[in-house]
């Protein structure tokens, strides 16, 4: 030991440096100051930790908070109606037809020139002189309460029937997941549009409330998102359920005599629940999809109703004198699903156990 | 005669997680002879596979070699590209792995793997790759190798995995093999089968091994020399009998004395209090002051130093330094790190 | 022997059925015709290699497994699933691997805890707590950690609180399966120190399911070794470890790498050849044979019995030769 790592020669010896009280025994206190445990912390915690470190999850959460303020409160500001033609001064404004973004009418100009104040037609206007950035956020309002709803139909069904057919198991499991295949093999399209052929006949007769409102077109989506959509969910559902099942705490669960109730209760949901969030995350913009789909078909929200489907929809005719019109409606269905499915990756990445480093 | 192989240099790898950096391998060095066999042990998260797979490069993705060197006939292979280091693994430097259930891959017969691994480090054709690893199956005593070929991984029982694993490992005949925990996952009665298999085939084949290890059993049947770690560190190093009836590390000792064996049946075992440590936040001391029952008050403030026992036996433990001091020898001190 | 046991297992037998086809199915003999007892208070070590069948049997005695055949006889009275949930008070179980056998979603706290709100346990919350504080104690568990997540902890502790779970209900008999061969060795005696003092102090019977030959002599009174299903040799701990008689559990003694370089260097070892069969093509009569030096023909058409060598020695051995 006469040099050092870098082959210097040293000079001072140790006992003249070292404090030899320094070799005295270390109290137990001072061991236990060097056995240091992490700070404690929950699954939810690190996980929030995480989503909040990923800068597209952040970005898309403001996003959708963004858009959720603007269609929440745009319409107590903005003095115009979703289905409302432009009048001023009680007088139906008639040239106030497909206007330009921040444009005005001659009546309205008129209007504003007499010293009046009105409100900008922040898009424009559409073709039947409404205003059209209220009816995009309507249409925004439709599509997104749309896709909301739809994706707690297919959450409780799938979640109720995967967890029973991943539990039981056995030949209950057989038959409910050839059910399922079965549904699967079933054309979703083709099935929306007879389900809202026939129900148009059978909710015509009542013409009141919500459905008159949403139309049959759109209650049949429901339905078929009820019937159809909820299959891929229970499918995820059991393969978790059956992949924590196999963990010796279920075991141990029952060696201590807990009942099957309480085991989903207690101990399978809990650890399922993380997959969970993040399928309905992602289940919310599929949905959006397919109603804006089947609005850009002529199968969504019945007239006057708007939804970001069928707005793109009526765009497409004067697409050529007006192409905002189509840009509008398309670009909030953008980022409303954008967002929503980078928010949905970013839950993954955060929560879903298998991801973690 | 006894020509230095391979060379690590206060190798240093990190893993960077989401909760922080984890520290697992904190500068250890060591030499590796041709044709002997080097022993590293420790408990799990002492760092001992992590120094294992740095050498071979294949980390997990968090893991990084954060500075050292790793030098193979002199040259460092930190540096090499990752072309440079396919040719170095498996031709230079073979890996047999703990779990044969996973590392065989289930979807290729037995010999599809075998000769791949053949073919892609030799100049060899189908037919001559086909007829080295009959050869190789033989030579790790697996019974009706060509039948064997044709088999899926699953068809064969642990053991057997096991000595296809090493006939893989063995067959482009590599200078270095390092054995990560090579029986752990095994039977006893199998145990027994492939450390006498190992055993035989290094000294027929003349290669170097490094044997990673949690078992002093096992290290006492195939090692010559042993590296003892413990929070990514080298505690003490020396021959194994050395090592074994000479610990000068608190740890080795309290790691030896905490083995049921046969001899002490009735007694009550000694273990090592405390827990293992925790690598996201290493102490600035000695990493096992924690649990040392004779820790003073220097072991929590400094590293110690690496001190020479005898010319087989270094060990890093204030302990010794303080025996030197108390029987007047000068111990001249390194330069503050 | 005396009516005295707190469990007598008789020709136990537990079988699978298991796909081998799409539509074949085979039966796998996880355990066959196994029977032995343990003392109160006692500890029984069950050891064998893996596949043999020893986590089966202590999963059928907790009936996690409805048995194919035999009975379990516990403190007098017979177990069948009706009478287990009552049982499951004076049972328990310890598992293997101390990371799938905690719930990662539940704190310390509702872990030991569960064995009480299962069985109302306690009349106020506060007993509740004060129970698992105590439990918690005793198994060398700091109380500030009660509301920390299971992952936060070493496998040792971990363990540790597994035991205390199966604790929590005051059992008679705890079945160990493998409780410390996920462990290092380091924290491997603690634990085992602590099942010791445990049974010193609560006066528990164990049945110690391990692979690891020194861990199981170290821990048990007696010693049950088992080969494909069936026991082939029970003794006391002292006299299988000086006197084993069955090859295969001679075997097996001489395989176990012994930390000790100049003894390893000095050993002649029998090795093994070959590897167990599968449990779905048992070979005929005794298990063994495929691998025993000393079979014989005899070996191939009956299995023999386990049968006592020497009077009241306790000793029973499976073998013909031998």
């Amino acid at each position: 030991m006469k040099n050092n790592e870098n082959g210097m020669p040293m000079k001072n010896p140790l006992s003249l440096q070292i404090d030899l009280a320094k070799f005295a025994p270390a109290t137990e206190e001072e061991k236990r100051q060097q056995d240091v445990m992490s700070e404690s912390s929950s699954f939810f915690r690190d996980g929030m930790k995480k989503l909040v470190k990923n800068p597209l999850a952040v970005a898309s959460m403001i996003m959708l908070a963004i858009v959720l303020l603007v269609i929440i409160f745009a319409p107590m500001i903005v003095p115009y109606g979703y289905d409302q033609i432009i009048s001023v001064e009680g007088k139906r404004d008639k040239g106030a037809k497909n206007l330009e973004p921040f444009a005005w009418s001659e009546m309205e100009q008129a209007y504003i020139d007499k010293g009046g104040k009105l409100f900008p037609h922040i898009f424009g206007t559409d073709a039947m002189s409404r205003d059209y950035f209220i009816r995009c956020v309507y249409g925004a309002r439709v599509s997104l309460f749309i896709g909301l709803f739809a994706s707690l139909i297919v959450l409780v069904i799938g979640v109720i029937w995967g967890s029973i057919s991943g539990y039981v198991g056995g030949k209950t499991d057989l038959i409910m997941m050839r059910i399922v295949d079965i549904i699967y093999a079933l054309p979703d399209m083709l099935i929306i549009i007879l389900l809202s052929v026939v129900l148009d006949s059978i909710l015509s007769s009542n013409n009141t409330g919500i459905v008159a409102r949403l139309g049959s077109n759109m209650i049949s989506i429901f339905i078929v998102f009820g019937l159809l959509y909820w299959v891929g969910m229970a499918r995820l559902i059991r393969g978790q359920i059956l992949a924590i099942k196999s963990n010796d705490y279920i075991l141990a669960a029952r060696s201590i005599g807990a009942r099957p109730g309480r085991i989903i209760r207690k101990h399978i949901l809990p650890n399922c629940i993380s997959v969970i969030i993040i399928a309905t995350a992602l289940q919310v913009p599929s949905a959006i999809f397919t109603e804006s789909f089947l609005s850009f078909v002529g199968l969504g929200v019945q007239a006057p109703m708007p939804s970001l489907g069928s707005l793109a929809n009526a765009a497409r005719e004067g697409l050529q004198s007006y192409p905002y019109k189509l840009v509008f409606p398309a670009v909030i269905i953008c980022l409303i699903v954008l967002s929503l499915n980078l928010l949905g990756d970013g839950l993954r990445d955060a929560f879903d156990p298998k991801l973690r480093k | 005669m006894n020509e230095t192989i391979l060379q690590v240099k206060n190798l240093h790898t990190s893993f960077f997680t989401d909760s922080g950096q984890v520290m697992a391998v904190n500068g250890i060095s060591f030499n590796l002879e041709k044709g002997k066999t080097l022993g590293i042990v420790g408990e799990s998260g002492s760092g001992k596979s992590v120094t294992a797979y740095s050498i071979m490069r294949i980390l997990a993705d968090t893991g990084r070699i954060t500075g050292g060197e790793i030098l193979f006939r002199g040259e460092d292979i930190t540096k090499y590209t990752e072309r440079q280091m396919q040719k170095f693994r498996g031709k230079r430097c073979s890996i047999v792995f703990q779990d044969p259930m996973t590392s065989l891959n289930p979807v290729f017969t037995v010999g599809n793997q075998l000769m791949e691994a053949i073919m892609l480090h030799t100049d060899k054709r189908r037919g001559e790759a086909r007829e080295r690893a009959v050869e190789m199956l033989e030579l790790v005593g697996v019974n009706e190798p060509r039948k064997r070929l044709k088999q899926y991984p699953h068809e064969l029982s642990g053991g057997m995995r096991q000595r296809v694993m090493i006939a893989m490992a063995l067959a482009c005949e590599p200078d270095i093999l390092i054995a990560d925990e090579p029986t752990t996952a095994l039977d006893v009665t199998i145990q027994a089968q492939i450390l006498e298999l190992i055993q035989s085939l290094q000294k027929k084949l003349g290669m170097a091994m490094i044997l990673v290890t949690h078992d002093m059993g096992v290290i006492a049947e195939l090692c010559d020399e042993l590296i003892v770690m413990y929070g990514g560190r080298v505690c003490e190093r020396g021959t194994v009998d050395e090592i074994f009836y000479n610990p000068r590390h608190e740890y080795t000792k309290g790691l030896l004395r905490s083995i049921p064996n046969i001899n002490n049946m009735k007694e009550r075992l000694v273990p090592i209090s405390g827990t293992p440590i925790n690598l996201l936040n290493l102490p600035k001391g000695c990493a096992f002051c924690a649990r040392c029952d004779n820790a003073m008050k220097i072991c929590l403030e400094r590293l110690p130093d690496e001190i020479s026992i005898n010319e087989n036996h270094k060990a890093s433990c204030w302990l010794n330094i303080k025996d030197m001091l108390a029987a007047g020898k000068e111990v001249e001190e390194r330069a503050e790190r | 022997m005396p009516n005295g046991n707190l469990l007598e297992v008789k020709n136990l037998k537990q079988y699978f059925t298991v796909k081998t086809g799409l539509l074949k199915t085979a039966s796998l003999k996880a355990v066959d015709d196994v029977s032995f007892s343990v003392g109160y208070g006692e500890t029984l070590g069950l050891v064998g290699e893996s596949g043999c069948g020893k986590t089966t049997v202590g999963r059928s005695i907790m009936r996690l497994y409805e048995p194919t055949g035999g009975t379990v006889v516990f403190d007098g009275k017979e177990v069948t699933a009706q009478s287990i949930m009552p049982l499951r008070r004076e049972m328990q179980m310890v598992f293997q691997d101390p990371y799938s056998s905690l719930n990662p979603r539940m704190t310390v706290e509702d872990i030991i805890g569960e064995p009480l709100d299962v069985h109302k346990l306690y009349s106020s919350k506060k007993e509740r707590r004060d129970k698992i504080l105590g439990l918690m104690e005793l198994v060398g568990l700091n109380a500030e950690h009660a509301t920390r997540y299971a992952h936060e902890f070493s496998g040792g502790q971990r363990q540790r609180i597994g035991i205390a779970r199966a604790l929590a209900v005051n059992p008679k008999f705890i079945i160990c399966d493998e409780p410390v061969s996920a462990l290092d060795v380091s924290i491997q005696a603690q634990v085992i120190n602590m099942f010791e003092d445990l049974k010193e102090k609560l006066g528990v019977a164990y049945l110690f399911i391990a692979h690891d030959l020194l861990v199981v002599h170290h821990i048990s009174d007696r010693i049950a070794v088992m080969y494909l299903g069936k026991i082939v040799e029970i003794a006391p701990a002292g006299e299988l470890n000086g006197n084993p008689i069955h090859p295969y559990t001679l075997s097996l003694l001489s395989a176990v790498p012994i930390p000790d370089p100049k003894t390893v260097r000095k050993k002649n070892r029998i090795i093994l050849e070959g590897d167990v069969p599968s449990p779905m093509r048992m070979p005929s009569g005794c298990p063994f044979r495929t691998r025993c030096r000393y079979a014989t023909e005899q070996c191939a058409i009956e299995c023999p019995a386990l049968t006592e060598r020497g009077a009241g020695s306790g000793h029973m051995v499976a073998c013909w030769n031998r």
